[in-house]
């Protein structure tokens, strides 16, 4: 499934002056390959492209014609929504409160016997004055169930609409029917329910009205992310310092960021260093330090220095954009749980309409009389009491709060599904390697033979690494660095896989690798065989140097444990999960970080292509297993397990493999994901058994299920505010959500 | 008249379930070219059935003109599509179905309801 969402873009041309401009610009882009049309808007001097192109190569292709062009960011969009919302929330409220009024007023002339009775002529005109002012709410607060009702009905097609613009239409036909025609209706059932009908309709709308500013808190989390963007970034032109909405900046601008300010867009360090602040994206509450040549994310905060960076990702590129909209596809996605509930709500209303009929038919043919007030209080309670909102909304409205609240703590997850999944894990395996640990090896120890020396042995070996791609080797070479050594040419070199290196240092000729290296050249250890044994069960790696046939000494590489690895892993054991380390490792480095960090099991020396296989294996087990890892090397395992975790991606969220993305390199955040998908579980599960208990109870009340034993009906007005309040529950429950701590 | 009223009853039962389950003929559509338009409002999509061919590249333009939440997102849970629908702006969804298939599409508490029909 290829999803695009860019089929229209918008730039802004900032130097667009004349109607040639726009000419010019129009031609550039239309021969363009892929560009559909194009519609410069000389008044705001924006340029909409439909069809299916970069937006670099637009920006390039205006650029030649000799125009700067940039994003033109839709911020106006959310605001606008805003503003959409809160005039449909007002609107709500006045449509409420017009129709309470009115509904008072036509309780109060009914309780205090102002209006004469029907039988008079001027009772039936005072009761027709109050017809029209009951129709005028139905019209003017409930007109949208009615044209809903009418939609949908043609569609052949029943929702809320259906069942509101029933059920207050039936008392008010009828009511009007015992206006005009009095005398046949038999006078012990000669109501009017005018009230019941407005005050319904008043409930109602309150409801909505309660239920959408309830909902904006739901997209909260969204708001904040949006929030983080500045609007202005300081750009360097012509060696000017010039502030410029954050939509005009261009690739590779050279972008000045002053302590305590907010980095506009994603870049490269080239001058200056700092700390800064990424808390808010990935969840990494240390300021991260920054030099010429590190990586900068947009929406992060500058703690301490002022610099220079060159802006390397723009408008819907950066990493805060991808984020924005990849917690925005997960929050519409619903998890399985949902499924019955969906199922439940494609039937409800024609289901609660014939619950309705049937209803009719009981009270016709046993009720007591008289007979058609029975039918009349019962049916509309029926038809008014049901609500399949808060069945539609049990599941969708906890997804959104949790996949927000996942999102503040540097988890990302990409479906409702993972959310569910997460929730329900028995084991969770731990890669070792940049999981674990750092993923970044150091020389902790150099142990020269007795004719050598440190320095010899470190020189040599990191002459020959120098050449060599392999992490172990990127160790070695760091660690002369440190102690300044100088490094020599060296004549060949040769990789011999999974053991080593062989070079000609010297026109002598090095080795460089494991043990089986040094035993299939007949290289005698002596001593250091010994002393590597013992380095081994410590969790070192151990590489072998021999210089024409004489060991020349070893050294010892380790990746250091993340500080916090023990603590996740022993948050993760709290929860009940069961912890595996998986690692390439020999058994007897594995056993080490295995017990250091207090692992359940762990599996060793395991070939990166049998990594999924592990997995198959537990799953084979009923095991419900998450697999950790960089989402890199082990793609094929995290996309078997249940849940594929990617860890310690910093801000790169485009990683297809996982389910779950952290943005922070610690553990602690597959935990936080695991303890938020579980309250959000619960919360799916509150919500839904409160939907399907409120509906499946209160349809019989309604009805008159107790009528027989207590001689009690359920008003309809009651019933129109708790229908009114049971979807207002299910989304103020989701809301809680929001206060929820892992 | 009790036998009467009892048959309006049982006439409006079987009503109720052939006009909103066995009845099939809805709004229907086929997207002719590459693109289509689906009015948002009042409770439904319209056309609120769509054919479309498989492997070909869709754009499915929503106009929406209800203000209520319910009809700002549309979901199409099985295929793995979703869009936030602005107030009075036309929102093009673009992409490609690979599978055969119908897919129900529906706002996020599935009370508007329609059908992708891949061919």
């Amino acid at each position: 499934m290829n999803t695009k969402s860019e089929t229209y873009q918008r730039l802004y041309v900032s130097d667009i002056s004349c109607a040639s401009c726009v000419n010019t610009i129009e031609t550039a882009l239309k021969s363009l390959p892929g560009v559909e049309d194009v519609e410069v808007n000389f008044a705001d001097r924006t340029v909409n492209v439909s069809g299916d192109v970069a937006q670099d190569v637009l920006i390039k292709a205006i650029a030649e014609s000799g125009y700067t062009a940039c994003l033109a960011q839709d911020n106006a969009k959310d605001a606008d929504k805003e503003n959409q919302e809160l005039a449909h929330y007002k609107e709500l409220f006045k449509k409420t409160i017009v129709a309470g009024v009115i509904s008072l007023i036509i309780v109060a002339v009914t309780m205090l016997d102002l209006i004469p009775d029907l039988t008079t002529f001027t009772g039936q005109v005072s009761w027709g004055i109050i017809s029209l002012l009951s129709l005028f709410v139905l019209v003017y607060a409930g007109g949208r169930f009615f044209t809903g009702a009418l939609k949908s009905f043609k569609n052949h097609n029943a929702n809320m609409d259906t069942l509101v613009a029933l059920g207050t239409g039936v008392a008010w036909l009828y009511s009007t029917f015992v206006v005009i025609y009095p005398g046949s209706v038999a006078e012990i059932a000669r109501h009017v329910y005018f009230d019941t009908a407005t005050l319904i309709i008043a409930f109602i709308n309150l409801g909505s009205a309660l239920e959408m500013r309830a909902r904006g808190k739901t997209s909260e989390a969204i708001k904040r992310l949006i929030g983080l963007q500045p609007k202005t970034a300081r750009i360097l032109r012509e060696g000017n310092e010039i502030d410029i909405p954050i939509e005009q900046v261009l690739l590779d601008d050279v972008i000045r960021v002053r302590p305590g300010e907010k980095i506009p867009v994603d870049g490269e360090l080239t001058e200056g260093t700092s700390h800064v602040d990424e808390s808010m994206l990935t969840g990494e509450p240390i300021p991260v330090s920054k030099k010429v040549g590190d990586q900068v994310v947009g929406g992060s905060v500058n703690k301490s220095g002022s610099f220079l960076f060159k802006a390397t990702h723009i408008g819907k590129d950066t990493a805060l954009s991808q984020i924005i909209d990849m917690v925005r596809k997960a929050q519409n996605t619903k998890p399985e749980i949902g499924r019955l509930a969906d199922k439940v709500s494609s039937i409800f209303v024609p289901t609660v309409m014939i619950i309705a009929v049937l209803t009719m038919h009981i009270w016709f043919n046993f009720g007591p009389t008289p007979k058609l007030t029975y039918i009349l209080v019962t049916t509309v309670a029926v038809l008014i009491i049901a609500c399949p909102c808060a069945l539609g909304l049990a599941t969708p409205i906890s997804v959104m709060v949790g996949v927000g609240k996942a999102a503040e703590y540097g988890v990302l997850i990409r479906k409702g599904d993972a959310l569910q999944k997460a929730g329900q894990l028995t084991t969770v395996v731990l890669d070792k390697t940049g999981t674990i640990t750092e993923g970044k090896p150091v020389v902790t120890a150099l142990e020269p033979s007795e004719s050598s020396s440190e320095e010899e042995l470190l020189k040599i070996a990191s002459s020959v690494e120098i050449n060599s791609e392999h992490p172990l080797a990127e160790a070695v070479v760091e660690a002369s660095k440190e102690r300044n050594i100088e490094l020599s040419s060296i004549e060949s070199f040769e990789a011999i896989s999974g053991h080593g290196v062989k070079a000609l240092y010297q026109q002598k000729t090095v080795l460089l690798g494991n043990r089986k290296l040094m035993d299939d050249n007949g290289i005698n250890l002596g001593k250091l065989s010994q002393r590597s044994d013992d380095l081994s069960k410590l969790g070192q790696t151990v590489i072998f140097v021999s210089l024409d046939a004489q060991p020349l000494g070893l050294i010892c590489i380790s990746d250091p444990i993340k500080t916090d690895s023990k603590d996740a892993i022993e948050r993760l054991q709290e929860k009940g999960i069961k912890v595996v380390m998986l690692t390439g490792d020999n058994r007897a480095t594995a056993e080490t970080v295995a017990s250091l960090v207090g692992v359940d099991d762990f599996i060793a020396e395991v070939l990166p292509q049998d990594k999924a296989n592990q997995i198959t294996k537990l799953q084979e087990q009923d095991e419900k297993v998450a697999m950790v890892g960089d989402g890199i090397n082990d793609a094929p395992a995290l996309a078997g397990a249940d849940v594929g975790f990617a860890i310690g991606t910093g801000t790169d969220v485009a990683i297809e493999s996982a389910d779950i993305t952290l943005m922070r390199g610690s553990l602690h955040g597959v935990a936080d994901a695991v303890s938020i998908s579980k309250a959000t579980l619960r919360n799916i599960k509150e919500n839904l058994i409160g939907a399907f208990g409120y509906n499946t109870l209160a349809i019989p009340i309604a009805a008159g299920i107790l009528y027989p034993f207590t001689g009690l009906l359920l008003s309809p007005i009651i019933a129109g505010a708790a229908m009114a309040l049971s979807s207002v529950t299910v989304v103020t429950n989701a809301n809680r959500l929001r206060w929820f701590k892992p | 008249m009790g036998i009467l009223i009892n048959l309006i009853g049982v006439f409006l039962i079987v009503f109720i379930i052939w006009w909103f389950w066995l009845y099939k003929k809805q709004s229907e559509a086929t997207i002719e070219g590459s693109s289509i338009d689906i009015i948002v409002d009042s409770g439904v999509y319209e056309p609120s059935v769509i054919h479309a061919k498989a492997g070909e590249e869709i754009t499915l333009r929503f106009i929406r003109k209800d203000s209520s939440p319910c009809s700002e997102k549309v979901l199409f849970g099985d295929l793995d599509v979703s869009a936030d629908l602005p107030l009075g702006t036309p929102y093009d969804l673009t992409f490609t179905p690979e599978k055969k298939g119908e897919f129900e599409f529906t706002c996020q508490m599935a009370m508007y309801r329609g059908k992708l029909i891949v061919e």
